[in-house]
């Protein structure tokens, strides 16, 4: 598998041009070839959302779509939507409410997270949960998830990534 | 900046949010497969696809001579470690069979996923690649799976060992024969507790870098100080050349409380090859061969008196440890028994434990470890007695509480329960629930056709694991101290690091830490920095797992920073002519009592420490380190409540309320405490509806992804409502108890007590777990109660 295919693609705003292996998954072309290691993987089967981001401003599963398949497009990642100086609103709003604890699904969670807001800016607390069903976390029992996302649709209504 | 504010000195009780915090939320963590090293080689395993086989043949030729394939290495390659994988409990006068476990296969494989041989090359995809191009040859034997069959005789999992049983151990106290000859009323039935994965979203990983004589491995652990001593015994190196590090590590729950082949493997590579060794695990391989938890098959029998008075409590336990014995695998059933009288005074408890091998993946500690089994047991058997006497199930229950005055209480496990106030939590938690309310509810939903019921879980349980006299090699025979460290260091400026023996993964210690250093020296705790997961930096440490990082590693920051303060009053006492008794600290100064206006802030005293023009006779520097080792175990304690529906016609349970109310001692961060909570509650809950190891009859594993191994989701959950008592514990001087397990340790009973509550009615008494709606439709359709069906088979 060494033929190589020209990938080009647009990340957190700037542009990238990549050789990558047809098969390449677009989270191991962000990870390994990007160095934006902010979006993980937790498993093999999209089940969990670790590595959500957006793909031309929607949440996608980045293990399942191939870099391939973002050729052209516009992918934000975690690393592009704030800064530990200027923080997006849906960052703040986890760190505010204790909404992550170790930390690895909530890259995914906050991504997903802002794409729910962009789409419905004022849910309720069943449609924040029905949202990121997608989404699995282990340590916070969702809780805390749950009001950060609510948190951050009361302080704007007009959250989007 | 703080969303929570707190004074200088006041910090500790505060919420103040997490200082691990903006590089997660930013996607700049760490964690271990974010890390990439100058010329590393990828590991991928060839695992076996069956439960039980001799392998007659591997052929490596055509996987080596792919391209970008560095090595193809098997069990016989692997001939100059200086042993097998560890098992680390040695109980005074049991037996414990254990039989060898390499960390690649050696003419046998024992369960599905058993690493057979690993691919190492230079790329991820290509490894895994080349491992369809491994051969392996094998000759199937039957798979042992039913753990009742395994334990009456062969075929055995271990042809050498001539038998299944791993090892018989008995906790006893009081005399149970006796105590139920005095019972009016005796309950007994078959308690099956299922296998259950730890899952954390992280899988496992490691990257292991050997050169010039010196190994550092970066690993997914709760326990890089426990993996760096095995690390130097197996390869044969000093523990001084051999450094650990627990980066971010994506959550643990037990299942990275390990001393895994797969580091063994990786960081042996590296030495043999000369390069970085990586490997990253995958769900599948996560599902298959880190070790999973639970997997008992109990006979449990209580007797009461009339008047609902507990009189005998015994429990007859066959545990399933899989394949093999990790590192504690056959201590974990045993951490259950020390607390089998629960919350109540009974004084005739016995805890009988069978281990058994069995063709599956191996189990160990997972979240609870032990104590949501007896959780489990005590809490639906108190329930069923109270129903068969008549009796309010809470009322049952505060009947037999071990009252507030009894504290410290000698129980009949042998074990001093060091502080409770049962009736304490289960008065809060009758604040936030209406009882009566609900029982005329309850009536008129089911004249309407609505099962909805209330659970209830008062508990117990035992944690903050030490002390190392009681755990250790002449106690319960754990081959370890369970003490903890700390090392307290006041730089030139002022600021604070403290380097902690803990190796939290999640739980917010950076932040509670911080918060009880700062509070003791005056600062904020934005400038004291919490390090661990280093085995270079800092002293040697015991690590996390058992609840244990606050009351152990908590106190130990206490006690270095005391000795801080101590040297720094002492050298203010002499700056300012005082007595240093009379130096005390406050609004960020140290000064003499009585004149606050003149002190010395820690900045002016660690300059005057690190220049050296300290008082005559006393060393420069400002750094303390301890080493703590306490005198007793921790008991957390709480009631819980939960309230659920049960569609009668689908056997669906949806959980409506969960109330929890729990008591660890004084807040640190009480923000923190109610995360613990909710989690912990969840992966209860999880197991209670959703979650279960499932092994067919030919010992494959149905459940290798997150596909059909089912974490709730979002959707399926309510929000919690939590509260607290704090009862403070004698044992160490911040008065804390362990909290992360707690929410697990209560939740299963709670959600079945609840799930039975609403079915009573319809003629059921009991089901065993996962209630999913299968199981729950035919307790309804066909009266399956206590349901005979066993182990991990449906």
């Amino acid at each position: 598998m060494s033929s190589t295919v020209n990938v080009r693609l647009t990340v957190n705003g700037v542009e990238r041009d990549l050789d990558v292996e047809p098969r390449l998954l677009l989270v191991h072309a962000l990870r390994d070839n990007l160095g934006l290691t902010g979006t993980h993987v937790g498993c093999d089967t999209s089940n969990c959302g670790a590595c959500t981001v957006h793909l031309d401003g929607r949440p996608v599963k980045s293990c399942t779509v191939l870099a391939v398949q973002a050729d052209g497009a516009e992918v934000t990642t975690i690393e592009g939507i704030g800064t530990e100086d200027n923080l997006h609103p849906m960052q703040e709003a986890f760190w505010n409410n204790h909404g992550l604890q170790c930390g690895y699904c909530t890259p995914g969670m906050i991504m997903a997270a802002t794409a729910l807001l962009a789409e419905n800016p004022n849910p309720t607390e069943a449609e924040v949960r029905h949202g990121l069903e997608g989404n699995l976390c282990r340590c916070t029992g969702y809780h805390n998830i749950v009001k950060s996302v609510l948190d951050a649709a009361s302080k704007s209504g007009q959250v989007t990534a | 900046m703080s969303v929570t504010e707190a004074p200088l000195g006041a910090n500790v009780g505060s919420a103040l949010r997490r200082k691990e915090d903006p590089p997660l939320i930013t996607g700049h963590g760490r964690y271990v497969d974010d890390i990439t090293l100058p010329g590393q080689l990828w590991a991928s395993f060839v695992r076996s696809p069956e439960a039980n086989a001799t392998i007659t043949s591997i052929d490596t030729s055509a996987a080596i001579a792919r391209d970008g394939i560095t090595a193809v290495f098997t069990g016989e390659d692997m001939s100059d470690l200086g042993g097998p994988l560890p098992m680390a409990w040695a109980p005074p006068g049991v037996e414990v069979n254990n039989p060898e476990h390499w960390p690649l296969a050696k003419g046998a494989v024992k369960h599905v996923g058993d690493p057979v041989a690993v691919v190492i090359g230079k790329d991820r995809y290509a490894v895994q690649d080349a491992t369809e191009d491994v051969f392996v040859e094998y000759e199937t034997l039957p798979a042992i799976v039913d753990p009742e069959a395994a334990i009456a005789g062969a075929p055995f999992v271990h042809e050498s060992l001539g038998t299944n049983k791993v090892h018989e151990w008995t906790l006893a106290g009081g005399d149970v024969e006796a105590g139920f000859a005095q019972a009016d009323v005796i309950v007994e039935r078959r308690v099956v507790n299922h296998r259950i994965a730890g899952a954390p979203i992280e899988c496992r990983g490691v990257i292991a870098d050997y050169r010039a004589g010196s190994l550092t491995l970066y690993t997914a652990t709760q326990v890089p100080h426990f993996v760096r001593l095995f690390m130097a015994l197996l390869l044969g190196l000093g523990e001084d050349h051999v450094r650990v590090i627990a980066p971010d590590v994506g959550g643990g729950f037990g299942q990275k409380l390990q001393v895994y082949g797969e580091e063994l493997l990786a960081c042996w590579a590296s030495r043999k090859l000369g390069l970085p060794v990586k490997w990253t695990e995958t769900r599948s391989e996560n599902m298959s061969v880190a070790h999973q938890g639970r997997d008992q098959i109990s006979h449990v029998k209580m007797g009461a008196k009339r008047d609902g008075t507990i009189t005998a409590f015994h429990v007859k336990i066959l545990a399933d440890f899989g394949a093999y014995n990790m590192i504690l695998t056959p201590l974990i059933p045993s951490l259950g028994a020390f607390v089998m009288g629960g919350c109540y005074k009974i004084p005739n408890v016995q805890t009988d434990i069978t281990g058994v091998f069995t063709n599956k993946c191996p189990t160990d500690a997972i979240r609870g470890a032990g104590r949501p089994e007896a959780t489990h047991m005590i809490e639906v058997t108190v329930d069923q007695l109270a129903h068969e006497l008549g009796m309010d199930p809470l009322e049952m229950r505060r009947k037999n509480f071990i009252p507030k005055e009894d504290f410290p209480a000698a129980v009949a496990t042998g074990v001093v329960y060091d502080s409770g106030d049962y009736h304490g939590t289960l008065d809060k938690l009758m604040e936030h629930v209406d009882v009566p309310a609900f029982r005329a509810e309850q009536e008129q939903l089911r004249s309407e056709g609505i099962y909805r019921g209330i659970g209830f879980c008062t508990w117990t349980e035992i944690c903050g694991l030490a002390p190392s006299r009681v755990t250790g090699p002449a106690g319960v025979g754990v081959q370890a101290g369970l003490w903890e460290s700390a090392m307290v260091r006041v730089h030139n400026t002022g600021a604070v690091t403290v380097y902690t023996g803990t190796s939290p993964h999640g739980q917010g210690l950076d932040t509670a830490m911080a918060q009880i250093a700062a509070d003791r020296l005056g600062v904020d705790p934005a400038v004291v920095e919490v390090i661990h997961g280093d085995t270079s930096m800092g002293p040697e440490g015991r690590n996390t797992y058992g609840s244990r990082s606050l009351a152990t590693g908590g106190e130990a920051v206490v006690r270095a920073t005391d000795k801080v303060v101590a040297k720094a009053k002492a050298i203010v006492a002499a700056e300012l002519e005082a007595s240093a008794e009379d130096i005390e600290v406050t609004n960020g100064k140290f000064s003499v009592k009585g004149s606050p206006d003149q002190g010395m802030a820690l900045a002016d005293i660690a300059g005057i420490a690190y220049v050296g023009a300290v008082p005559e006779g006393m060393e420069p520097g400002l750094e303390e380190t301890t080493f703590y080792d306490p005198e007793n175990f921790v008991f957390p304690f709480g009631a819980h409540a939960c309230i659920v529906d049960v569609d009668p016609e689908t056997g669906k349970v949806k959980v409506l309320r969960y109330v929890a109310v729990d008591d660890c001692g004084p807040a640190i961060n009480p923000m923190l405490i109610d995360g613990q909570i909710h989690g912990g509650v969840v992966h209860g809950i999880g197991q209670a509806l959703y979650e279960r190891v499932h092994y067919d009859e030919q010992g494959q594993l149905v459940t290798g992804s997150f596909v059909n191994y089912a974490l709730a989701t979002a959707a399926e959950l309510p929000s919690f409502e939590t509260d607290r008592t704090e009862t403070p514990s004698p044992v160490n001087s911040l008065g804390v108890k362990g909290v992360g397990e707690a929410g697990t340790i209560a939740a299963s009973a709670v959600v079945t007590n609840a799930v039975i509550d609403a079915l009573r009615p319809l003629g059921v008494d009991y089901i065993n777990m996962p209630l999913s709606p299968m199981r729950v439709w035919d307790a309804i359709n066909h009266g399956q109660g206590a349901s005979p069906e066993g182990g991990s088979q449906s």
